[in-house]
């Protein structure tokens, strides 16, 4: 472990560090062409210096902004490093951003030097180019389809890092220097922020403040050198870039690069990782897969599969176990969760966290009934991402757990959470207005979400506060809330709650479209594609009684039996990050969608039987639907 | 799709050159029925060649012909100034010719990358008997051959089917698995029988990409049969139309579309 030296404070300074320290362990495996091939520490040291040789003499300064975009690779980081050695600030992009997207990330940071995975990306690059002047070079790493560009700003990774290898020699001395002038207090990444409302913005981010956090977790969660991880959500997201480069370089520990997103679940069963980020999405999308599976398998499995998650519910409530409760969930951890986990790739994992989003509580269950040590986590970019988390033995599924060390909390009256931590941002890049009204003068930070600490000192998140609402008859509404429950739902992707200031709680709905479809080939129901399944009765039914499901859990709990879910519509296609209506991390804008549907809202709450919109070829016929409700006398009668 | 660009770039990567597959007066009978009447082409290092035509029109025969199939009762076929008589399929195969097949031809029950390390079944040299006893020679060229089908699996973008059985997948993955194996061979002329024949418009895009890329990254010149005209007239470099077993048309994909004779053929004359 390296806490404590005081002098390691930048990431440059600590990869030398470790190079010297664990020269020969892995610092990052990558699966290509079939087969793990391992960078050591000394090598990835080796290439950033290289690197940073090469990218200083092709005009790349101190306090620059260099872009990065693309997928997790060694050679990213490796170029995330280098910028940072000569002193440069890392502009981290999603890589499936549009060219519009990146244009505006580019324009704002005055970026002058790009790193870009491939063709695909360098395409992009070269449509925006004329808007962005300030690019001076555009580096990218797989050379197929390449040949045929003959712009003077493209250069190749690998001739570059050739020109680098020679010119590190030379430079050692300024090198040296160079990585000697950077402190702890430079910026060391501007992450461009979803932001669920509004415009991206450039949150700032010094080396100390990341550097800080990441040992704080590191310390609580006792990483180690020899722990493993999986780099496999998009770097431009700071969730990715904590787990696969800040913590990594504070503890040395090991990360693997899969093949590509189709293999990743084949991957990550090869290496195993012990150390596991998920966002709640990605968990939803395995359960879901775990879901569909155990309903394939034989009556015993099933039977034995929920015996065993009732039992392993009722022990990790807390509440009393009996034995025979010990007993199902031992034999099935022997059975069926072993495998499962093996299967998942997670029989490893010793900490894993979700994060990004708030995760249904059901959701968290599930994982940790299954064995697998699933904690939640808060924080957000602006806060250094590691604000509370859940500790070991005391996880409560529907809180995200104690401040994590350093972190103060406040509240507002409106319970809006204020936030002061070491962890900090810096500012919002070229934006000293939105950064005196997101941070006061005493450096507590706005966070925009409600949320109270209960008498266990344990965080609880209700939502973004500006979502928080109320019906008419004045229940608060949190859609999160029922939208999470919605999603528990293996058939349900994505869900849209509506009500603050309405009479009654309506929601569109997304399908899961291999769910969905596996469930209609089962039953032997034919379509032609997602608009089409999302229209069939059948359908339509199988998520009515979903929601009834729903209905029920809610109208159970008194302050929320009116916000039970009265109708609904089915969505005819995908919600996507492309369109605007999801973020790149997969959270909702709610002002976009509304805005976009708004004709199947007022449809909803206009009782309409079926509404037509216009979709890109011509229009479709979309159905309402109304849901069960649970009443009052029907919970007695049930009781 | 960048195609037009790199057909019009002069800075292709391996320019089209010397003729190295010339077919001369081929003619071809079953019995009483003539397949291919008097047929004469040829095919230049590193272009993409198309054949096309009608249903019937000889099409693969013509590609039977070339491949050493058939053989045709007339005429000769000269691979690089060498002429071949009398060739059988594992001839042309040592020769540098490798195909793929309309109605695909691979083995279903085995995984994806077994199916293309099949494809290098002529560059392994090693006996029986030093394969069964894992003999250094055998170890090596099993090492050598993985990595050369790694590098066409990740070309071809299927990493993540590896491991899958053909039979499971979708019939435009299985055409690209196809071509995979084709490509294992390393072969100097690629014979493609309709690739996109049962695609949906995008998995055609996909097969057209890699034609290109294929000719492109390996210089491999590539003869394909095709009746959408459409996706030939956008890929080839060159164009023979055949009707009923005859050459009615030869020449650039303008040249071809603007011929009478190729547009009454296709377009059926008034009588």
């Amino acid at each position: 472990m390296t806490t404590g030296n005081l002098s390691l404070d930048t990431f440059p300074k600590l990869l030398m560090h470790h190079s010297g320290e664990r020269g020969e362990r892995p610092a990052i495996r990558e699966k290509s062409r079939g087969i793990w091939r391992t960078v050591t520490w000394r090598e990835l040291a080796e290439e950033a210096a290289a690197l940073a040789a090469a990218a200083s003499a092709r005009g790349l300064q101190r306090g620059a902004h260099v872009a990065l975009l693309g997928d997790n690779r060694p050679r990213l980081y490796a170029a995330m490093c280098a910028a940072q050695w000569l002193g440069a600030i890392v502009v981290p992009l999603y890589q499936d951003a549009t060219a519009d997207e990146i244009a505006s990330s580019i324009e704002s940071a005055k970026v002058t030097h790009v790193f870009a995975e491939n063709q695909e990306q360098v395409d992009k690059l070269l449509e925006i180019l004329p808007r962005c002047p300030t690019v001076r070079c555009i580096v990218y790493d797989k050379d197929r389809g390449m040949r045929h560009y003959k712009q003077p700003e493209l250069v190749s990774y690998a001739s570059l890092l050739q020109q680098g290898r020679q010119l590190a020699a030379e430079k050692r001395d300024f090198l040296q220097a160079e990585a000697a002038r950077g402190t702890g207090q430079d910026s060391a990444f501007v992450f461009f922020t979803s932001g669920t409302t509004g415009p991206a913005k450039g949150v700032v981010l010094t080396h100390a403040s990341l550097i800080d956090r990441a040992r704080v977790a590191a310390a609580t969660e006792s990483l180690k050198d020899t722990d493993v991880a999986m780099a496999y959500l998009p770097p431009g997201w700071i969730g990715q870039n904590l787990f696969s480069y800040v913590q990594p370089m504070v503890v040395g520990y090991c990360v693997c690069c899969p093949e590509s997103s189709e293999t990743m679940l084949a991957d990550m069963r090869e290496m195993g990782p012990t150390y596991f980020l998920a966002t709640p999405r990605v968990l939803e999308a395995l359960l879901t897969q775990v879901t569909m599976r155990m309903e394939d398998t034989g009556g015993f499995n099933q039977r034995l599969y929920r015996a065993g998650m009732a039992a392993a519910h009722r022990i990790d409530a807390g509440k009393t176990v009996s034995l025979s409760d010990r007993i199902t969930a031992a034999a099935c951890s022997l059975l069926i969760y072993g495998p499962l986990r093996d299967v998942l790739g997670m029989s490893n994992v010793r900490v894993a966290f979700t994060a990004g989003d708030a995760a249904a509580p059901a959701l968290v269950t599930f994982f940790r009934a299954l064995g697998i040590n699933l904690k939640q986590l808060y924080g957000s970019t602006e806060t250094g991402f590691f604000v509370a988390m859940q500790r070991d033995g005391q996880v409560k599924p529907d809180t995200v757990g104690p401040v994590a060390d350093g972190v103060e909390l406040k509240f507002t009256e409106q319970r809006e959470i204020l936030v002061r931590s070491p962890g900090m941002f810096k500012e919002y890049h070229r934006d000293p207005e939105t950064t005196a009204q997101a941070r006061n003068a005493d450096g507590w930070f706005h966070t925009g979400d409600a949320g109270y600490l209960g008498d266990d000192g344990h965080l609880r998140i209700i939502d973004r506060i500006k979502y928080v609402g109320a019906l008419n008859d004045g229940t608060a509404h949190s859609p999160k809330l029922l939208e999470n429950k919605l999603k528990f739902i293996p058939y349900i992707k994505e869900a849209v709650a509506f009500g603050d200031g309405r009479d009654m709680v309506c929601a569109l709905i997304d399908i899961d479209m291999a769910a969905v479809g596996r469930w209609a080939d089962k039953r032997s129901i034919s379509y032609t594609g997602h608009a089409d399944l999302a229209s069939q009765d059948e359908v339509y039914e199988l998520i009515a009684e979903g929601i009834a499901k729903v209905n029920a859990d809610l109208a159970q709990e008194p302050a929320l039996a009116k916000s039970q879910i009265h109708r609904f519509v089915i969505l005819h296609g995908e919600l996507s990050p492309d369109d605007g209506v999801l973020t790149r991390t997969g959270k909702l804008r709610r002002g976009v969608i509304a805005e976009r549907y708004r004709a199947l809202v007022d449809a909803m709450y206009g009782g309409a039987k079926e509404v037509r919109i216009d979709v890109e070829a011509g229009h479709a016929d979309i159905k309402v639907r109304d849901a069960e409700i649970i009443g009052h006398r029907q919970i007695r009668s049930a009781a | 799709m960048n195609i037009s660009a790199i057909l019009q770039s002069s800075q292709r990567a391996f320019p089209v050159g010397a003729p190295i597959l010339e077919l001369d007066s081929i003619s071809l009978r079953f019995g009483g029925v003539k397949a291919l009447t008097n047929i004469s082409f040829n095919v230049l290092e590193h272009e993409v060649r198309a054949i096309i035509g009608p249903n019937g029109a000889g099409k693969s025969s013509m590609l039977n012909v070339i491949n050493g199939v058939y053989v045709p009762q007339e005429g000769s076929i000269t691979l690089r100034g060498e002429r071949l008589a009398g060739m059988k399929p594992t001839d042309a195969a040592k020769l540098g010719i490798a195909r793929t097949f309309q109605n695909i031809a691979l083995f279903k029950g085995m995984s994806v990358l077994d199916n293309i390390m099949a494809g290098r079944n002529l560059r392994m040299h090693a006996s029986f008997l030093e394969v069964a006893l894992q003999l250094p020679r055998a170890r090596r060229e099993e090492a050598e051959s993985r990595e050369a089908v790694e590098e066409i699996i990740e070309f071809l973008e299927i990493e993540h089917i590896r491991k899958t059985p053909v039979s499971r997948l979708p019939y435009g993955l299985q055409k690209r698995v196809e071509l995979g194996r084709a490509l294992a061979a390393e072969p100097k002329i690629l014979l493609l029988d309709e690739p996109m024949a049962g695609m949906n418009i995008e998995e055609k895009q996909d097969m057209c990409r890699f034609i290109l890329d294929v000719n492109d990254h390996y210089g491999t010149t590539i003869v394909l049969i095709e009746h959408d005209m459409g996706v030939v007239m956008d890929i080839s470099d060159r164009v023979v139309v055949l009707d009923y077993g005859k050459k009615i048309g030869d020449g650039t994909p303008e040249e071809v579309r603007s011929d009478q004779n190729v547009i009454d053929a296709y377009l059926g004359v008034p009588h």
